[in-house]
């Protein structure tokens, strides 16, 4: 698998997808700057957490004009891989290429905590490696992770199975506890909890790993034909 | 030239934690009268264009693209055209 790791000014968490994609699970991953305008050869496009152009105007806001976005647009487009991890999924659901709004936690307090989670669809490329309802423990780390939408959308998403994890114990006042989601398409799926930083057991735990091995296995058939 | 005021606030049906808490903290010293309080975002813009019609449909454009967030925040704004300058 070759992903794209894509870095704002202000990502921080590109550098630890970097080692969990690439160091830990041996693929290979390449930093691409938000100036760049091509994605063209990449099999997954990784969108980071962190706080991208300083969470100016709203989270997302800014970063969504980026260069780099109508690229990643036309990747998405085409039906590659887009995974945005809690930053990244505020500037997926601000590009437009996800439904919904990440809104305040509902207790207007910053939440790093480790999250249980349920496996709500394991029918997607990104968690197909889990057990339909697994219950797996992923860290959270945001001001905003507190999921919207209006009531045609919630219930659309649910008819057609995109949301794909949801809070055990929801922690911000999410929606139907929703705390990660794929478009309709699903080749683009949003999270909150951050995976990347549950990718070594020396650091207390892989229940990440998933993720990105879902991904691994969902695009062999490219990584085969392009070779 | 011409000058825009922007307000955007988040539409009735979405929960505003930040308004919820400068409420109940408004009625704990006292003003326990107030019944609503929404807090949103004000902007100004001066901006060049052909007429008023023009400018108004430019800052219209600029706010669903980037200053308002339309799955959860209402806007609405004036222009006005400023007087030239010496």
């Amino acid at each position: 698998m070759k992903a794209a790791v894509l870095s704002f000014p202000g990502s921080n968490c590109d550098d630890d997808l970097l080692h969990a994609v690439g160091t830990v699970l041996g693929q290979t991953a390449v930093k691409v700057s938000s100036q760049a305008t091509d994605l063209t050869g990449y099999d997954v496009v990784l969108v980071p957490g962190g706080f991208s152009y300083g969470d100016y105007l709203r989270s997302g806001a800014i970063a969504k004009f980026a260069p780099v976005m109508t690229a990643l647009k036309a990747f998405a487009a085409a039906g590659g891989y887009v995974l945005g991890i809690c930053n990244g999924f505020q500037i997926l659901t601000e590009a437009g290429l996800l439904p919904g709004t990440l809104q305040w936690n509902t207790s207007l307090q910053f939440i790093c905590e480790p999250e249980p989670l349920l496996v709500a669809n394991h029918q997607t490329a990104f968690s197909q490696a889990y057990a339909q309802d697994q219950i797996i423990t992923l860290p959270i780390a945001h001001g905003e992770g507190n999921y919207y939408a209006d009531p045609a959308t919630l219930a659309q998403l649910e008819v057609n199975g995109q949301v794909v994890f949801r809070y055990l114990h929801n922690p911000n006042g999410s929606l139907n506890d929703i705390a990660g989601l794929t478009n309709e398409a699903g080749n683009v799926l949003g999270m909150m909890p951050h995976p990347e930083r549950a990718a070594e057991a020396l650091l207390g735990s892989v229940d990440g790993l998933g993720v990105f091995q879902s991904l691994i296995q969902a695009t062999k058939g490219a990584a085969i034909h392009a070779n | 030239m011409f000058k825009a005021e922007i307000y955007v606030s988040y539409k009735p049906s979405v929960l505003d934690p930040k308004a919820e808490v400068i409420k109940n903290t408004l009625a704990r010293i006292g003003d326990d009268n107030v019944a609503t309080v929404s807090v949103g975002k004000y902007f100004e813009l001066t901006l060049t264009a052909p007429d008023q019609a023009a400018a108004e449909a430019q800052v219209d454009r600029i706010c669903d693209a980037m200053l308002a967030n339309v799955n959860t925040e209402a806007y609405h704004f004036t222009v006005k055209a400023l007087e030239a300058a010496q």
